[in-house]
């Protein structure tokens, strides 16, 4: 065990750190909206709209997110007519790719978890606020989705964990992540023992941390 | 409880036997993405020079061998942890790498180029042909001052944990943007992409690739060799493995009098890289 390089490579490490939170934010951030989007219609009534939201968490959900950033950032490259585009101003950039990935990928995971969270809502929440003559729209937004995000909590906490560890594969988009730096540092030391566990122990603490965080939620909302 | 018994018996069985058969073959490790040092075919099959060379070389060495394929960013730690005993994968013996294993004598060698696609701004650089970086000579030191002129704030692409990368990050090009990939192949799809603005890697691999994909993709700039570029490719070998560096020291001499390494080079290669 080489402990000075397990200490030597850390401030680097966690330099790096800082590009995983920034990926794991902004995914999270936009796979939300979209999740949400895409729960919401869903629901609807009218069968090809909803069918739409299906195939897009279907397929989302059922292809590795590892195929999902190489087709994205390798696949949509070789495009020649998207590198004319304005699109490629985005799609040029290995950090726009990653998040693009991230967010289409997490989207679909939370989508399914929202979805689930409405249908748990029982009818009679719903008809007490009809009986009470509240238009259907402030039942939507003040009965339903309140239900909707307590309900979904530990469910997305573990969406949450789950991206995070994601964000590694931003590496093999050339991305300096903490995966990225921590394999940069093997390539240099060929030492991957000791640099893998501090970068694994940082990874545990992000999920230590995102763990309490969602705990205290589910206190704090409980009911 | 006898199927159980009788099943893991017949594990135990097949384990031991797998053991003792690989128990005297040396084992070499190599990419399999790095053409024409090594590469596969349509149907999954190790080829390349190296492929070739390591199995002439096992007939001198008088062992059987077998060639297993490894991820370039693993490989040192890869031969380190015994996953295999040998690494003939185009890797240059450089200072670096001996602080960590043993190279055999050179095998082979060749320069490495600057790559950009037709009809970039890099093409037209006034640089000598080749530049030794060893002990760099006025023309060569011009030439350097050429080059970190012309790619200042440009993204450079390389493979991690090369020479290349090294000597992007040696700084003798100045601040350039190193963009670093797992495999050759990822290097050539942005450059072709236009995500790079040039690409480093041994020249071969890039002629290789413009001849393959049919992609404008030429050579710019002076080629390079010496310095971070090492001196030339051996046989990776762990440390105290000296028998086995012995034997492939001996094996590369007798390929060498025969003419069996500038044969191989020549098939692969199209030109002599031997050395």
């Amino acid at each position: 065990m080489d402990f000075e390089l397990m200490i030597n490579s850390l401030p680097k490490l966690l330099n790096a750190t800082f590009i995983t939170l920034k990926l794991l934010t902004a995914s999270l951030i936009f796979g939300l909206f979209i999740g949400l989007f895409f729960a919401i219609i869903r629901l609807n009534k009218n069968p090809i709209i909803n069918k739409f939201a299906y195939v897009y968490s279907y397929v989302f959900r059922g292809t590795p997110l590892l195929v999902q950033i190489f087709i994205i950032y390798f696949g949509l490259g070789q495009i020649e007519y998207l590198r004319s585009t304005a699109l490629w101003v985005i799609l040029k950039e290995p950090y726009w790719c990653a998040i693009i990935a991230f967010s289409l990928n997490t989207g679909a995971y939370t989508s399914e978890i929202l979805r689930s969270a409405f249908q748990t809502i029982k009818p009679g929440m719903i008809e007490a606020g009809q009986s009470l003559g509240i238009s259907s729209k402030i039942i939507f937004y003040k009965i339903q989705i309140p239900i909707a995000i307590r309900q979904s909590l530990p469910a997305y906490g573990n969406e949450i964990i789950l991206m995070m560890k994601g964000t590694s594969l931003a590496s093999t988009v050339t991305l300096m992540d903490l995966t990225g730096v921590a394999k940069y540092i093997i390539s240099t030391t060929f030492k991957p023992i000791e640099v893998f566990i501090v970068a694994g122990g940082i990874y545990l603490f992000m999920t230590f941390i995102i763990h309490n965080v969602i705990k205290f939620l589910e206190k704090k909302y409980s009911y | 409880m006898n199927i159980i018994k009788k099943f893991s018996l017949g594990v135990l069985i097949t384990l031991f036997l797998s053991f003792s058969a690989n128990a005297d073959k040396i084992k070499i490790g190599t990419e399999g993405a790095y053409p024409p040092w090594n590469s596969k075919d349509a149907s999954g099959k190790l080829i390349g020079f190296e492929v070739e060379l390591a199995w002439t070389l096992c007939r001198y060495i008088g062992q059987q061998c077998e060639i297993v394929e490894q991820d370039w960013d693993g490989m040192i730690p890869a031969l380190i942890m015994r996953k295999f005993d040998a690494i003939m994968a185009g890797m240059s013996i450089t200072a670096e790498r001996q602080k960590a294993i043993s190279f055999s004598q050179g095998y082979a060698d060749e320069v490495a180029s600057l790559a950009v696609m037709k009809g970039s701004d890099l093409e037209g650089m006034d640089t000598p042909a080749g530049i030794n970086l060893t002990k760099p000579n006025a023309a060569a030191k011009k030439a350097l001052k050429t080059l970190t002129a012309a790619l200042a704030g440009k993204t450079v692409c390389v493979q991690t944990a090369t020479i290349h990368q090294n000597f992007l990050d040696s700084g003798d090009v100045g601040k350039v943007n190193v963009r670093t990939y797992k495999t050759q192949d990822e290097v050539n799809l942005d450059l072709a992409s236009g995500r790079c603005d040039a690409a480093l890697a041994a020249a071969v691999a890039f002629s290789d690739y413009a001849e393959k994909s049919g992609k404008p993709v030429v050579l710019v700039g002076p080629t390079f060799s010496g310095g971070a570029f090492g001196n030339g490719v051996g046989v990776g070998i762990r440390k105290d493995d000296t028998e086995l560096l012995n034997a492939f020291n001996k094996a590369i001499d007798k390929a060498r009098k025969n003419g069996d390494i500038s044969r191989i080079a020549t098939k692969w290669f199209g030109f002599d890289a031997s050395m």
